[in-house]
């Protein structure tokens, strides 16, 4: 079956080049049916791996594909080859599944949309290009698809781009993601100059001989990595991209922004986790990055009045979530996070969508109310996937928290205060997700007459993954019960061949001290469960039963929400901080070294040429007679300097 | 006999009749004149020296130069009555317009 991983990427990239040559000729319904159905035919081959590499003994659980060599340069030498291992194969079937749903609602969202071959043609490059991510075997294919994915998130986010807001949010994508790049790239080069391949394989293999644990170098290489990480993965300080980038369209938020494309960060982290885990102190950077972006992500996110843009600062919380379990050495926490985010976030996303598709358009939330009894579907599908994210015991959000809350409180790495960190972001995330509810669906009517004669159900192709989103919300946890409900995780048990020597650490140490600490396990579990509750309530009374004391308390605190509103002013500082001065210092660079210095010497010397030429044209004057008495002239200094002779 | 000196100061003084003609004439006429001037000075020079030195040489090219002189100077003639009837001037400085 191995033979048949290269169909994986190859069938979105056949939609894209079907939707992209035939851009305008086939019909609107055939071009949404080939791009939904080959994303379809790629996640059913994913599945079908998927069991073959489950059948397979645990520690042979490795799949190769070598289809070409891509570079043969001396010592350099890269082959274009994929690589299903259980980390890949979770992540392929999380793309192109979740992926699939998000194209089938996407054939009904953008029915109105005049540009809908243009949109399926990106969708699918970007599909292509993950499946490429998550595959690759080797760092530089893997950054093949890390650019490509970054790519198509340009083209997704500015694809209204008439709209100057919407490309521009493109630009600041790219400009980020580029920062974030030049990290990657630089920790690209370190390995490689230290090992001499670029293949993941033989980095790991050679990893502990090559390299000192703890050493600055290891350090170095894992810090760059994580730079681009951030910067992929929307965390501090390169947050600022993922809440514009909400001027997409939404499916692309769902799939780009919220499932996919933002999780490659924390997939690299865990494809790599054996340099990480020989690097404590890189370790404690990405936890430290982690838990502080989940934490103002979050507070940001309970101030904000756009209903994606709450959305795209949750997004942004629970990667820092996913980071925080990377950074306390559970990358399989991170994965098994990623994972369930992937389902719930995608959902409310979706969700999202079918109430702005049936508002017109409308995305701020203090105009919506009451929308419950317009759209039930959305209603219940979008309230699963929020119990789901606010942690409530047996949704697939649930486990997935409180496995990462568990592991840093309790892993080697870890640290009360991270555990401390990630419980008050559990409460935030309970409570502004249940404000978003309350304000959008309960509650008094806020919309105008006009919208509100226009609120329709969204059609059955965006229902249908809506439900089945809901569904995959409810059960995706169950791959991971916790130890101590006396069942095996399966989830991590299932990663541990890709983990192992960064696990063995951990299991020992939750093995050893197993019985003393299942009692601290469920204090803690049911500690945030009661803060998840007193969230809800309190969102309860202050958006629902009496939306007077919300007004009162923001009152009182109007300068801290208006600094939660206006996103700590990041946007700004970065402004005047980076962005200005980098203007200035490229106006001078315009203004005076090349305007002045580069075109001024050029200029100069065009000038003086042309003076002199100026000069002697005039001697050029056309007259018989003074070409004669200077030919004369010429012919009798000749013979002067013959005689003299 | 007159010296070889005095014909050869004759020559020099013609052809620098012919070059100050050409230099300050704005008549093409005269300055055609002044030409044929230079012209003759030349076979002036090479007939004094045929003598002296004895050979016919110099007379033969002379012979030569006069017949193509007389083909030059018509024309040149031509070339000038052609240049009045476009401009109807003979003045060579309203003919100055081969420049830059």
């Amino acid at each position: 079956m191995s033979e048949y991983i290269y169909l994986i990427p190859l069938l979105p990239f056949i939609g894209f080049l079907i939707n992209g040559l035939f851009l305008g000729k086939i019909s609107r319904t055939l071009s949404g049916i080939i791009a939904s159905g080959l994303v379809g035919l790629s996640f059913i081959v994913s599945l079908m791996l998927f069991f073959d590499l489950k059948a397979l003994p645990a520690d042979s659980r490795v799949m190769e594909q070598v289809l070409f060599t891509w570079i043969n340069s001396g010592s350099f030498h890269v082959n274009f080859g994929l690589l299903l291992d259980p980390l890949s194969a979770v992540m392929i079937l999380v793309v192109s599944g979740v992926g699939f749903l998000i194209h089938v609602y996407s054939i009904g969202y953008m029915s109105h949309d005049k540009c809908y071959g243009r949109f399926f043609t990106y969708m699918n490059l970007f599909t292509f290009s993950m499946l490429t991510l998550v595959l690759a075997d080797n760092f530089l294919l893997m950054f093949v698809g890390w650019e490509g994915v970054g790519l198509c998130s340009y083209l997704l986010i500015g694809f209204w781009f008439e709209k100057k807001s919407a490309s521009d949010a493109g630009k600041k994508a790219f400009i980020v993601n580029r920062i974030g790049d030049f990290g990657f790239l630089l920790g690209m080069f370190l390995i490689f100059w230290n090992i001499g391949s670029l293949n993941f394989h033989d980095v790991i293999q050679a990893a502990p001989t090559a390299f000192i644990a703890g050493g600055g170098l290891i350090t170095a290489i894992c810090i760059l990595l994580f730079v681009g990480a951030t910067g992929k993965s929307a965390q501090i300080p390169l947050f600022v991209w993922l809440p514009d980038a909400m001027e997409g369209p939404t499916p692309v938020s769902a799939l780009i922004h919220a499932a996919t494309m933002v999780t490659a960060g924390v997939y690299m982290i865990a494809r790599t986790n054996i340099l990480y885990i020989m690097s404590p102190d890189a370790l404690m950077v990405v936890a430290i990055i982690g838990a502080a972006t989940a934490f103002f992500a979050a507070t940001i996110g309970m101030a904000q009045n756009d209903i994606k843009r709450v959305l795209a600062y949750s997004t942004v919380s629970q990667l820092g979530y996913m980071f925080l379990a990377c950074g306390v050495a559970s990358f399989s926490a991170g994965i098994f996070h990623l994972m369930t985010h992937a389902f719930f976030k995608a959902l409310l996303f979706l969700g999202a969508g079918s109430v702005i598709h049936s508002m017109s358009d409308e995305q701020d939330m203090r105009k919506m109310g009451g929308l419950k009894k317009y759209i039930p579907v959305t209603y219940w599908t979008f309230f699963i996937a929020t119990i789901a994210i606010s942690g409530i015991p047996g949704l697939s959000g649930f486990f997935s928290k409180d496995e990462i809350l568990w592991k840093s409180f309790s892993s080697q790495y870890g640290h009360p205060i991270f555990w401390v960190i990630g419980f008050v972001t559990a409460g935030m995330t309970a409570f502004y997700m249940f404000r978003l509810v309350y304000m959008t669906f309960h509650g008094k009517e806020r919309m105008d007459k006009e919208t509100k004669s226009h609120i329709h159900e969204s059609p059955k192709t965006m229902t249908i993954p809506l439900m089945v989103l809901a569904v995959l919300s409810v059960v995706g946890g169950w791959v991971g019960l916790p130890h101590i409900f006396g069942v095996a995780n399966h989830f991590e048990h299932w990663l541990e061949p890709v983990m192992a020597t960064s696990n063995h650490v951990a299991v020992q140490h939750a093995l050893l001290s197993s019985g003393a600490n299942a009692s601290a396990e469920w204090g803690l579990m049911g500690a945030s469960v009661v803060l998840v509750l007193i969230a809800i309530f309190l969102a309860r009374l202050f958006y629902n039963k009496k939306p007077e004391l919300a007004t009162n308390f923001q009152q009182k605190l109007k300068g801290l929400h208006k600094l939660l509103l206006n996103k700590y002013y990041v946007d700004e500082i970065y402004g005047a901080v980076i962005i200005r001065p980098l203007v200035y210092f490229s106006l001078f660079l315009w203004k005076f070294i090349d305007v002045v210095i580069i075109d001024g010497f050029l200029n100069g010397m065009a000038t003086l040429y042309n003076d002199i030429s100026e000069t002697f044209r005039q001697g050029q004057d056309g007259k018989l007679r003074s070409y004669a008495t200077i030919f004369a002239g010429g012919v009798i200094l000749i013979l002067f300097y013959f005689l003299m002779e | 006999m007159v010296p070889i000196s005095a014909y050869l100061i004759v020559a020099v003084a013609l052809f620098g009749i012919g070059v100050l003609g050409v230099m300050i004439s704005r008549n093409i006429i005269i300055i055609m004149m002044s030409v044929e001037l230079m012209l003759n000075s030349a076979n002036l020079v090479l007939i004094a020296f045929s003598r002296v030195l004895n050979v016919v040489d110099g007379h033969a090219i002379v012979f030569l130069v006069l017949t193509v002189a007389a083909a030059e100077a018509a024309v040149g003639l031509a070339m000038v009555i052609l240049l009045y009837r476009n401009r109807e001037t003979i003045n060579i400085d309203r003919f100055n317009i081969l420049k830059w």
